[in-house]
């Protein structure tokens, strides 16, 4: 079974997502076969990047049709760190999930909800896997409508017309990319990522592929909540149920990033995407006000996790930035950023998702004086918003480094100013919600509210001190993100 | 019941010849054009058509909501279920010619129940889909 390991990496959650409409009447069953489901695939997952780790490549032709004619599916260090990313998320998630979702989505619904929960995670790990343009479409779009209907059974009706949003402008993104990856294959007649890279060398001064370029860079920047394509993200997020914003916040514009990544170092190379198209001039001034403008956009959110929803753009932001330098170092930095953002970022919505649970919302002027009932959340808040901030001996500080040393070393240092005074607009919106929470007293009319049970928390934790222990022991994460960048720069 | 009989009695010659040919493009896929998507497609639209003439709660005595929720299931079930057989089989996923001992055979066996678990979940889907949109002034109604 060893050697079918990327095929099942895919076919486990999309074997058990129908398997699940059998169990719509017992939905504890439903979650414990969806939480077997989930660890099982992060552990194909660890065992795939185990086999790759060294600079091994493995190769797995669907249907026994070589690649390049059929369908293959390609693991490297790059994408086995983010398959790595997106299956401990949903595996680490689903524990918490059992309470919170019991209290936000109908009983009748929640094998339902499972389904597509187990399809978003089949497609998103579908993308990172596959070698095959055509299949990044199809895999997508699979991902993106489980999203949608995950989204839209959020319990506030603005759930239904943030989904809607989101199909919108989820379906311009995958269309665009449907449009460029066409132009490619009506000019080299081959839809294999590593064959287009070989091949596009050759027709690669034409309108045609500039012009696929173009489209694929918008579709995939779309998806990935570029600045200003992000507006369809912070609804999203807010109005979703709170273990869907953890889930789709660690894991669905991380997926887009890989694919952008994908596309302009390995198939049209650095050479052509940063030397003679001028990516890292257009990358680099959105990415710059992708970190501005949402952060200072946050500061004024009466919602907290709407205020996390615009601080992940911002985030988007400083991934989009180390691509921008174009060098191996900010690779480096945007890679690792993938993985501590992932769990910074879903520590923070779970503890959001804990309050969700205990006083049903999220509101500032309903956490006032959270902090005494609820000391536990609030503390693992508090490490996630220091991650968040990038303060030393967390995770987020690690990737702040690797961005301050890559704009450094490409001679950026107004840049390395900026990234300094950016991170003074994540203490602003971290610093309201702890100061509402623990300096505020209780309203005298305010719901006498209790710890979150331990279900809920032990997740949470889970994720918070993984924020603290990747700031402190680095191997993984750097080690991994900086093999990746090699691989990245190297071509296919 | 409705009292136009020329539809009633058209639909009732219709329907069967309807179901019929679905099977014809369902089986025949691999050999002219047609395929398991275009067969559930014309099958659920012979359920349509009864439930335009008969009504919703005549065509959910036959075919009930529940069943057609589990019938997409399955039919996603057999398309996986045969990648993973060849998986066991010493193949890779979806690679049908180690399904039987003559390859070609293995061939011809995997891409007809492939295209038949196509067939039984386009066809639920379009059925289910059908089924929430035209039971949902009913659900206003209550």
């Amino acid at each position: 079974m060893i050697d079918h390991l990327p095929a099942l990496q895919v076919v486990l959650p999309l074997l058990a997502a129908p398997l699940l409409l059998f169990m719509v009447r017992w939905p504890t069953l439903a979650w414990a076969f969806t939480t077997a489901v989930a660890w099982a695939t992060f552990f194909v997952a660890a065992l795939l990047l185990e086999q790759v780790w060294g600079g091994a490549v493995i190769s797995y032709a669907h249907g026994g049709w070589e690649p390049p004619f059929g369908i293959e599916y390609r693991v490297d260090t790059v994408n086995a760190f983010v398959l790595l990313i997106i299956a401990g998320i949903s595996a680490i998630v689903m524990p918490f999930a059992r309470d919170s979702v019991e209290q936000e989505v109908d009983s009748n619904r929640i094998a339902w909800f499972y389904s597509a929960f187990l399809l978003a995670n089949a497609g998103l790990l579908g993308i990172a896997i596959t070698g095959d343009a055509f299949n990044i479409f199809v895999f997508f779009e699979i991902s993106a409508i489980a999203s949608y209907a995950l989204i839209a059974m959020g319990r506030d009706r603005r759930a239904l017309l943030s989904s809607f949003n989101y199909l919108i402008m989820g379906t311009i993104g995958t269309t665009f990319l449907l449009i460029g990856i066409g132009f490619m294959y009506m000019m080299t007649g081959t839809l294999n990522l590593a064959d287009l890279a070989e091949r596009l060398p050759e027709v690669r001064d034409t309108t045609t592929i500039r012009a696929a370029f173009a489209f694929i860079a918008v579709g995939v920047s779309l998806k990935l909540a570029l600045f200003p394509l992000h507006l369809w993200l912070p609804n999203a997020y807010t109005y979703a149920p709170s273990m869907v914003t953890v889930f789709l916040s660690a894991t669905a514009t991380k997926v887009a990033i890989y694919v952008l990544l994908r596309f302009f170092y390995s198939v049209f190379g650095a050479e052509f995407s940063f030397g003679e198209l001028p990516m890292d001039h257009v990358l680099m001034p959105l990415a710059l006000l992708g970190i501005l403008l949402p952060s200072i956009v946050a500061i004024f959110q009466d919602d907290v996790k709407r205020m996390l929803a615009y601080s992940s753009v911002a985030q988007v932001g400083y991934i989009i930035l180390g691509i921008s330098f174009a060098t191996t170092l900010g690779l480096t930095a945007s890679m690792l950023h993938l993985f501590n953002h992932a769990i910074t970022k879903a520590a923070l919505f779970m503890a959001l998702g804990a309050i969700v649970y205990q006083i049903g919302g999220t509101q500032l002027t309903r956490m006032a004086g959270i902090a005494r009932d609820m000391p536990w959340t609030m503390a693992a808040f508090v490490i996630g918003g220091l991650s968040l901030i990038g303060v030393p001996l967390t995770a987020g500080f690690i990737t702040k480094w690797y961005l301050l040393l890559a704009a450094l070393d490409s001679g950026y240092w107004p840049i390395a100013v900026f990234l300094l005074a950016t991170s003074l607009l994540a203490v602003i919106y971290i610093w309201r919600v702890v100061e509402v929470a623990y300096f505020r007293e209780r309203p005298a009319d305010a719901p006498v509210v209790s710890e979150a049970p331990l279900a809920l928390l032990l997740p949470t934790w889970t994720l918070a001190l993984a924020s603290i222990l990747f700031g402190i022991y680095t191997a993984l994460p750097v080690g991994a993100a900086s093999r990746a960048a090699t691989i990245l720069m190297g071509g296919y | 019941m409705s009292p136009h009989i020329v539809l009633r009695v058209g639909a009732k010659v219709l329907i069967p010849v309807i179901l019929l040919f679905a099977l014809y493009i369902q089986f025949h896929g691999e050999y002219s054009p047609g395929g398991g998507f275009q067969a559930g497609i014309i099958f659920a639209a012979a359920l349509v058509l009864y439930t335009l003439i008969f009504g919703l709660d005549a065509v959910q005595r036959a075919v009930p909501p529940v069943a057609v929720h589990l019938l997409s299931a399955v039919g996603a079930l057999l398309y996986i279920g045969v990648g993973v057989w060849a998986m066991f089989a010493g193949g890779n996923f979806l690679e049908y010619k180690v399904l039987a001992a003559d390859p070609h055979l293995g061939e011809t066996m995997g891409i007809i129940l492939i295209e038949l678990g196509v067939g039984i979940t386009v066809g639920a889907v379009v059925i289910s889909l059908f089924y929430s949109f035209a039971g949902r002034t009913r659900e206003q109604e209550n």
